[in-house]
């Protein structure tokens, strides 16, 4: 199926403009009447019990108006647990607003105070007083699961959250025969999403109608107008959440968070506006984890070179709770079912062990596990070449999996449609010559300059179906609606489901309307990201908006151009099969003769009706919906090749080369695309070169500033080069996957096998990110 | 975090300043540039009650030339201070050092006074003026004392600087002929404070080096000097010998505080660096 | 004023237009820009002076609005980014970001504007590596700065 433009062209975003004259609107610029300011006291250990609490200077002090402790919102506002279906036996803590009796990680927020301004709120936060029982804390997941650790949640008998495995073959008698096997322990270490605009909200509550409406910078408004009615009881169809301009998300914000539950409670409790914005340092105490595995894996090769057999053994350092509303099991459960998928293989076996340990809740950050499959996979591809004394290019070749094994369903269980590994590096293999770089690095090793190539192979499971959650029994929508109005002077409003934090989403819908319906760009426009007005939908995250909401566009697409075309045919007299649309005029189709311009149609439909006999379909608003069924994921799939150089005296790592090719089968946009990859990029060399959060010995955070939390900046980013194939998926009409996660699924491992490359004089292998200049130097024995 | 809630106040003469912290002690502070000052205070950490502003006191310097010196005013900004054609030509390694402060914004706001009076261990100015031999002019209501800058750190973010004093200046002395100098340091991230950085000012003689400053930064609880490394250098050409020497000695000397980001270990390595490094360069320099 | 007070009035020039107001001593230059009078599009990503989000204009220099009291501004002329955009000094910029994609969630963009301006106003013609360097104080959680780059440099050789 093709389709014409705007579909596939490099538009630039109609969004962007306000942004770039500073009239975007986010959460901080809302100011409402009577609008309070909220901030929190949050708790200063990993574990600590709650034994008193002493608000009453607090309570007085200047434009104080109300000071809140967990008691005050019992009855308000309910608890929660972070449950999932398809994980019966995971031990599930109940979690509520505000900490009751006892503090489970630093920067739980324990106590509310709504004061006129934010600074006054903070000024009387500095004069509650907690009396705290500081306990033993937790803070790390080999300790957590030994039966003598301190019990985290006093209602389960330890602190295993729960574990998972899948097995394929015979793994055990395939690594006992193997001529060669390589294995490694990795450990990647915690770190976030730091979007550049904080969490934040504006809660606005009126007790006259019962009727919550909240400003929010988040992901998921409908998802989060399901969780504010039932948790605060107030019927859904009064609850509202906008997200205008988010300043960035990155799956940060598709949760539920405990501070903010608390302050629509508190809205609601006080039955008049709330502000409250994270700010930086309670971010970085607040906000979802990601990350912070030890993986110790291994990888099986026949005498020539095969891939045989692969295990792998996951211990996920999860947080104090299980994440809400889709829990913390995702992580793990990735790892386990994306290791290993590029390869043929026949013999599989991998399990993932979560505990519960005094940090913050760990969840969904852009590319969920991925990395981490990815870059244990390909170390292990490359210390396999490196046994054998082949070459890392040969040994993927040898190994990938290729046309004629699809369709298949991988040792993790995943359903392959179709993917192109081969067709990735061999466009890889025209864009770098290797051969040259090979001789280059050798004269350089030779002069004391290291430099190393790595390739990383990824598959990124996008675009969720909804038996995932929908059997996991959380309230989540994995399918998308799309509605669309012909205005009475031809212009088309459009209104979905998938919401834009920045990807462009908005973009991508906008031309698949109009080259769907075949109306100029302009004539279309996108509104998201209200619970009110958007139909049903599931928001951003997990790389869905552009397949999801794209296919609904499409559909919705189709329906009102069939309309426009019978009220056209009626008109004209002529079927309306004979008829098209094209840049915004009534064609013929076969000609292309202008017949008539579409607001001609457009004011018929609007204030002529009796003009169309009632058996003609001549709506002009329409909706349509796509809910995939009978498909777990959209696995789309590329590589990344990292060329670096590692001072060797320094430890610093500097970037030479960087290119990613990627298929994401149809592109609605590829400029859109491939920023969404480069961003993506920079983010996975922030987790594998930068960013992690240090914690010292009692749990408590040693790097919760931006000064100390680095994350990557301008001038150490390299240009990224990338390519696009295009392997549409046959499951949708419009056959796009998703896009969002894979500039960060790939750049873990490209740049690890890279450093290793690199280094492979030294005799040397790092498996732990972020690759610190003191792990570079540790590992060369240099201190 | 919003700043708690302070008192601000400007005065319009040095002697006012005087009188503030008089009245004020240590609930005072002064607020020169406020990089790092309003930084803490938005943090709500070790907060001021009274931020007393110097911004606008007319009797501060800005960069005068004097025989064999130059005087530059605690309110200099680091721009202007890269940007003097004064500093240029007569005290380069501190134009050259402007560029690894932080980043553009930053350098348009933050002072020289204001680094050399926090004494920030990372900091790369206050090394210069180590390396460089400098003198900080203290002031109070009772007269103006100078003191060498080997002498005005006392630990970390510990100064010589008594309650009722400001640091109005300092004074730098100009580069004599054979004079080099030399300037790097090890970061994550441009503008980021240092891991560990150097300072080098020297003067050669007929290919000896007859003078040598290395003051090292982000080692230690302040800025140092490694004295031994220059006393082995001293009447020595700069032949790779000598350089791995020099080296050796610096890392003997350094003992960097532990922290649980960076361990000393690798600072103390890359200490070492840094003098093989840049004395490297100065070799080739000289030749 | 030489006395230490909780609040000051202040007069200074914003955009151009004259500005009178009390305000509390302890309110910095962007919260007061942004929350007195109206200037959102100067934003604030971590109050501590790192992320470079609420970079501004005074007396024609960019700094760091977290970084400085409002009390401070007292007779200065502010710019920011909607001054910037009204009176067409960053058009050019502007052009090449929106073509350029060299913008996503937006929230970094106005002082990545006006942090370019400056150098194209020092620089007209600076390397891929004085930009990089430039904007090193600017944190972009989004674009992976590449596109950003790549717009500055569009503006340079359209002449910003």
């Amino acid at each position: 199926m093709t389709f014409q433009a705007p579909i596939g062209s490099s538009l630039p975003r109609d969004r962007a403009k306000r942004l770039l004259a500073g009239r975007g609107r986010y959460i901080d610029d809302i100011a409402l009447p009577r609008m309070l300011h909220l901030a929190f006291v949050r708790s200063p250990y990993p574990y600590a019990r709650i034994v008193a609490i002493n608000i009453a200077q607090a309570a007085a002090m200047p434009g104080v108006i109300r000071v809140v402790t967990a008691a005050d919102l019992e009855g308000v506002v309910e608890p929660w647990r972070g449950t999932h279906n398809l994980f019966p036996d995971m031990k599930v803590p109940v979690q509520t607003a505000l900490a009751t009796d006892t503090a489970r990680w630093q920067g739980e927020a324990v106590v509310a105070v709504a004061a006129r301004s934010r600074a006054e709120a903070e000024d009387a936060a500095e004069h509650i007083v907690v009396e705290w029982a500081e306990l033993p804390a937790v803070s790390d997941a080999a300790v957590a699961l030994d039966p003598a650790a301190p019990v985290i949640h006093q209602d389960y008998d330890g602190n295993q959250a729960f574990t998972a495995a899948v097995s394929q073959g015979d793994p055990a008698a395939a690594f006992a025969d193997a001529p060669h096997v390589v294995e490694r322990e990795f450990r990647f270490n915690r770190h976030t999403g730091v979007s550049l605009e904080t969490r934040g909200l504006v809660a606005d509550y009126d007790p006259t109608s019962d009727r919550l409406t909240v400003h929010q910078s988040h992901q998921t408004p409908h998802q989060q107008q399901d969780l504010y009615a039932r948790l605060l009881s107030i019927p859904e169809q009064n609850v509202r959440v906008i997200c205008d301009d988010v300043g960035g998300a990155f799956g940060l914000k598709h949760h539920l968070y405990p501070d903010e539950l608390a302050a629509c409670a508190i809205a609601k409790l006080l039955g008049r506006p709330l502000k409250y914005v994270a700010d930086r340092l309670e971010s970085f105490l607040s906000d979802i984890h990601c990350r912070d595995h030890t993986v110790t894996a291994r990888m099986a090769f026949d005498a020539e070179g095969r891939i045989i057999a692969m295990e792998l053994d996951d211990l996920f350092h999860a947080g104090a709770y299980s994440q809400y509303p889709r829990s913390s099991v995702a992580e793990g459960n990735q790892i386990i079912r994306v290791s290993g998928i590029p390869y043929r293989h026949d013999h599989y076996r991998a399990e993932t062990r979560m505990a519960y340990l005094n940090k913050p809740v760990l969840g969904h950050i852009r590319s969920v596990g991925h990395p981490i499959a990815c870059a244990v996979t390909e170390q292990l591809v490359d210390l396999g070449a490196r046994a054998l004394g082949i070459d890392p290019v040969t040994m993927r070749q040898w190994n990938y999996l290729d046309d004629t094994d699809f369709p298949l369903t991988s040792m993790g269980g995943i359903a392959l449609e179709k993917l192109s590994f081969q067709a990735c590096l061999d466009r890889a293999l025209e864009r770098v010559d290797v051969d040259a770089f090979r001789a280059e690095q050798k004269t350089l090793r030779d002069a004391g300059v290291y430099r190393g190539i790595g390739f990383a192979t990824f598959v990124d499971l996008t675009s969720i179906g909804p038996e995932y959650y929908g059997e996991g029994g959380q309230h989540i929508s994995a399918q998308e609606t799309c509605l669309l109005r012909l205005e009475a002077s031809g212009g088309i409003r459009c209104y979905t489901g998938a919401t834009d934090q920045g990807q462009g989403i908005d973009s991508g819908i906008q031309q698949v309307v109009a080259g769907v319906v075949g109306v100029p760009v302009s004539d279309v426009k996108v509104n998201s990201g209200d619970s009110e007005l958007c139909p049903v939908g599931g928001g951003s995250w997990g790389s869905r908006g552009a397949a999801l909401g794209g296919e609904a566009a499409l559909r919705a697409g189709r329906e009102l151009r069939g309309n426009i075309l019978n009220i056209a045919g009626v008109l004209l007299q002529k079927a309306a099969d004979s008829l098209d649309i094209r840049d915004g005029e009534i064609v013929d189709a076969e000609s292309g003769a202008a017949h008539m311009t579409l607001d001609e149609v457009a004011a018929v439909g609007h204030f002529k009706p009796y003009m169309i006999p009632d058996d003609v379909d001549a709506d002009l608003t329409v909706t349509a919906r796509y809910a995939s069924r009978g498909r777990m994921f959209l696995p789309a799939n590329g590589l990344h090749v990292a060329i670096v150089e590692v001072d060797t005296d320094t430890g610093l790592i500097a970037f030479h080369r960087y290119l990613v090719v990627h298929d994401c089968g149809r592109l609605l946009n590829p400029m859109l695309v491939a920023e969404q990859v480069r961003g993506g990029v920079v983010q996975g060399i922030g987790g594998a070169l930068y960013e992690e959060f240090v914690y010292d010995g009692a749990g408590a955070l040693c790097n919760g500033t931006m000064a100390d939390y680095l994350v990557p900046m301008a001038v150490e980013m390299p240009d990224i080069e990338v390519e696009h194939l295009e392997t549409p998926t046959g499951t949708s009409e419009l056959g796009a996957k998703g896009a969002g996660e894979a500039g960060t699924t790939g750049a873990f491992g490209a740049i690890l096998n890279a450093v290793n490359d690199a280094l492979a004089p030294f005799d040397v292998t790092l498996s732990e990110t972020p690759l610190t200049p003191t792990r570079i130097l540790q590992a060369l024995g240099k201190i | 975090m919003k700043a708690p809630d302070f008192a601000y106040m400007r005065p319009d003469s040095l002697d006012g300043v005087f009188a503030a912290l008089a009245q004020y002690g240590d609930d005072a502070r002064i607020l020169a540039g406020g990089q790092t000052l309003m930084a803490l205070q938005n943090m709500r950490l070790a907060a001021a009650d009274v931020l007393v502003d110097i911004n606008r006191v007319p009797d501060l310097p800005d960069i005068v030339e004097e025989p064999g010196h130059l005087l530059i005013g605690a309110l200099v900004r680091y721009a202007a201070l890269a940007e003097s054609p004064l500093v240029q030509q007569h005290v380069p390694l501190l134009a050259d050092a402007v560029p690894f402060v932080a980043h553009a914004a930053i350098r348009n706001r933050g002072t020289v006074g204001g680094s050399l009076a926090l004494g920030d261990p990372a900091a790369e100015i206050p090394a210069c003026m180590l390396a460089l031999g400098a003198e900080v002019i203290l002031s109070s209501a009772a007269g103006t004392r100078t003191i060498p800058m080997r002498e005005f750190y006392l630990g970390l973010y510990e100064t010589a600087l008594r309650p009722d004093e400001v640091l109005t200046a300092v004074r730098v002395p100009k580069r004599r002929p054979g004079q080099f100098h030399a300037i790097d340091e090890i970061v994550r991230r441009r503008g980021d404070f240092a891991l560990a950085g150097l300072a080098v000012s020297g003067v050669a003689e007929k290919g000896a080096v007859e003078a040598i400053s290395l003051a090292l930064f982000g080692v230690a609880d302040r800025p140092v000097l490694a004295t031994d490394a220059a006393d082995l250098l001293i009447g020595k050409a700069l032949d790779p010998a000598q350089i791995e020497t020099a080296k050796d000695a610096v890392i003997a000397s350094l003992d960097p505080p532990d922290d649980p980001i960076t361990p000393p270990a690798y600072r103390r390595h890359i200490g070492g660096v840094l003098v093989q490094r840049l004395l490297g360069q100065i070799r080739e320099k000289l030749a | 004023m030489t006395r230490a007070v909780k609040s000051v009035a202040i007069a200074l020039k914003v955009n151009g237009e004259n500005v009178n107001e009390t305000v509390p001593v302890r309110r910095n230059l962007v919260d007061f820009l942004r929350a007195d009078l109206g200037l959102t599009g100067s934003h604030v990503g971590c109050e501590h002076g790192v992320c470079g989000a609420c970079t501004i204009l005074v007396d024609g220099v960019i700094v760091r609005g977290c970084l400085m009291l409002a009390a401070q501004a007292d007779g200065c002329e502010v710019e920011t980014v909607e001054g910037a955009d009204a009176t067409g000094r960053i058009a050019k910029l502007q052009a090449a970001f929106h073509q350029r994609n060299a913008l996503q969630c937006g929230f970094c963009t106005p002082a990545m504007l006006l942090t370019a301006a400056a150098l194209l106003e020092a620089n007209p013609a600076p390397t891929r590596e004085e930009i990089r360097d430039q904007l090193s104080g600017n944190f972009c959680r989004c674009t992976g700065y590449q596109a950003i780059i790549d717009a500055v440099a569009d503006a340079a050789e359209a002449g910003e």
